[in-house]
């Protein structure tokens, strides 16, 4: 071994301090990594354990089974539902907040100058509030005689009725909740756009649109990815939406899991759920990740 | 050359941000074909200028007409004009290739003959063609250069305007580029439009040079004539160094020192003048045996010296005053520090400047 060669043409107090350095990284880092394996690991590997135990058993694999996904794949089965109604949500609120999005980032970043950090200060201070008090604020505006419906029945004397209860409801609640995660992102992903490269292509003959295709949204792409593997990973995990908004006229994939542990008191069908859920985002993020090579974008290599 | 018809006109064009007066009623004919910088040093208000030119801002007052057409309200994208930026302003997500197909691809040429052109343009600017594919965030700073400049040849401009491209780059390769430019706007033939805050620079590349100061043009002449006749002190001692005698109007033609006592001889052909500055050139300044052997002479001591390689230039104390002594050194001083020497010149190598 190489080390074993230059530790013995040290000084023997050279490799004591040596082997300190070499100690101080890992024992400082201890703390950290001992609350990420008790805090983060375990409870993880606690739910894969569940997902392999007896249905409705409480002890960890006393007796390992396949049962719960055997359940899960049965084509009798109807929870594959709740898989497909979870990702279009999140991939429509991902669309609908890319294009909503864009044109405010754009304001933030380039147009609003003194302003944006107020607007910035409006667009995060929801977030102060508990998700649930909002979306019950948004019930009362949407709600039969409600501020909307109400109001306009009492101006104009007619009303639209009842809006709840829909899956477009639902998206427009993940839509709403999940606008700061796609905004903050982008506005930095767009403010990285180098404003001679702006001037340079127009000056080249690019006109508004070309600039923006040429230029603007390849050089802004980093942040508008991470804004949408944010929003799509949050919208997949969502459940205050369709339980708040949506009543039960969908059930999304999460609001099945909360199902299987608390009403049903199946852990392990629910832990199984869990895990599946994971495996499908999980794949789903490392694509994305892999097909966009984000230093090649930004022209580091 | 001077009879070439002017391509673009500026008529006492201004630009004001705010209170502030960037450009002050510029009044300039750029003709056909020349290379034309325009030198100051910062904040004189030389980049706002090329921007109005170029398109990225609009004039407060004045015209600006490329042809005889009035061209003030005309968007960049819509000049056959074209700037090679500071930064360069390269695409950092497009290859060398992309890059220079940028404005083809912006007209709709079609893809082959993008390519062939940007091959060509590759050869002109004298690049490996092996660059095409090439990540432009690979190349050295000289080759970032040349690919900025092949992109703005494909755009085919009528004018290129350059904004410092070379102020970033070492001075070894500054040298070779400034020549290298200057053979290329030979090549090509077109209209170039550069600016800079080295008159060094501007002299090497220039057919003519106009001098900004304060965001008024305040000379505009060739090399030579500004170099030999600066209108005014601003822009001798923006040539380099010079030494500075402020004098006023004395007996039979010739001038006395204000600060310093003396009775100077004038060059030939001054205007009538009653205070002015006699500027002397550090190379016309010559140690002298006797007061004799020049027309002019001052009496000091050798402060310090200092070598500039081929020359050798020496700090002389003339009372309260230090003028700056450049000889070759094949003749260099050879007298101790702190001795005291004559130092003079001839009439015809000074200049008089009122302003």
């Amino acid at each position: 071994m190489t080390t074993a060669d230059a530790s013995e043409a040290l000084p023997p107090r050279a490799i004591a301090r040596r082997r300190l350095r070499l100690r101080a990284g890992p024992l400082l880092s201890l703390p950290l990594l001992l609350l990420l394996a008790v805090g983060f690991l375990a409870p993880l590997l606690a739910v894969l354990g569940f997902s392999f135990s007896e249905p409705r058993s409480f002890a960890l694999l006393a007796h390992p089974t396949l049962e719960n996904y055997e359940t899960i794949f049965d084509p009798a089965n109807t929870v594959y539902m709740s898989f497909l109604w979870s990702l279009w949500f999140a991939f429509l609120s991902v669309c609908i907040l890319a294009v909503v999005s864009y044109p405010v980032a754009y304001g933030l970043a380039k147009l609003f100058g003194r302003w944006a950090n107020l607007i910035t200060l409006l667009m995060v201070f929801p977030l102060f509030i508990s998700e649930n008090v909002r979306l019950y604020g948004w019930v009362l505006f949407f709600i039969k005689n409600g501020v909307l419906d109400g109001g306009l029945r009492s101006l104009f004397g007619f009303g639209i009725g009842d809006l709840l209860f829909t899956p477009g409801i639902i998206v427009f609640g993940m839509v709403y909740t999940y606008l700061p995660f796609m905004l903050f992102p982008m506005t930095l992903g767009l403010s990285m756009v180098p404003q001679e490269a702006v001037e340079a292509a127009g000056d080249l003959g690019a006109s508004r649109l070309q600039i923006f295709r040429e230029v603007e949204l390849p050089l802004s792409l980093p942040g508008i990815i991470i804004g949408a593997l944010l929003t799509f990973v949050l919208s997949v995990g969502a459940i205050a939406e369709s339980k708040v908004l949506g009543g039960q006229a969908v059930i999304v994939i999460t609001h099945d899991i909360e199902i299987a542990f608390t009403y049903a008191q199946n852990w392990p069908l629910g832990a199984a759920l869990a895990v599946l859920l994971m495996l499908v985002v999980g794949a789903l993020v490392l694509t994305v990740l892999r097909h966009l090579d984000l230093d090649r974008i930004l022209g580091r290599r | 050359m001077s009879k070439r018809p002017s391509i673009l006109e500026l008529v006492g064009v201004t630009k004001q941000f705010g209170g502030l007066t960037a450009v002050d009623h510029v009044d300039l004919k750029v003709r056909e074909g020349e290379f034309f910088t325009i030198v100051g040093p910062s904040g004189s208000g030389k980049t706002t200028l090329l921007r109005m030119l170029a398109g990225m801002e609009t004039p407060s007052s004045g015209d600006i007409l490329l042809r005889d057409k009035l061209v003030n309200e005309l968007p960049a994208n819509r000049r056959p004009t074209c700037m090679v930026f500071q930064s360069l302003a390269l695409f950092p997500h497009k290859s060398v290739g992309e890059n220079i197909e940028f404005p083809l691809k912006m007209r709709g040429v079609a893809r082959d003959r993008r390519r062939a052109r940007a091959l060509e343009l590759l050869r002109l600017l004298r690049l490996p063609e092996g660059y095409y594919g090439r990540n432009v965030t690979q190349c050295s700073g000289g080759e970032r250069q040349r690919v900025a400049l092949a992109r703005a040849f494909a755009y085919d401009p009528e004018i290129l305007f350059f904004d410092e491209p070379l102020s970033a780059i070492d001075y070894k390769l500054r040298k070779t580029l400034e020549k290298e430019l200057k053979d290329i706007h030979k090549e090509s033939g077109k209209t170039f439009m550069y600016i800079t805050h080295s008159l060094e620079e501007a002299m090497v590349m220039s057919d003519r040079i106009g001098v900004m100061r304060s965001g008024k043009l305040v000379q505009v002449g060739t090399p030579e004539e500004i170099y030999l006749h600066p209108r005014d002190r601003f822009v001798s001692e923006f040539m380099g160094e010079v030494n500075v005698i402020d004098v006023r109007k004395g007996p039979n033609g010739h001038a006395v020192g204000i600060e310093l006592p003396g009775d100077f001889a004038l060059p030939g052909g001054v205007a009538a003048f009653d205070t002015g500055h006699l500027v002397v050139r550090p190379e016309s300044l010559r140690f002298l045996g006797s007061a004799g052997e020049a027309e002019n002479h001052l009496r000091g001591t050798v402060y310090n010296e200092y070598a500039l390689g081929s020359r050798i230039q020496y700090q002389v104390r003339v009372g309260e005053k230090v003028f700056i002594v450049e000889r070759l050194r094949q003749q260099a001083y050879q007298g101790g520090l702190d001795q005291e020497v004559l130092i003079g010149w001839d009439a015809k190598d000074s200049i008089l400047v009122t302003d």
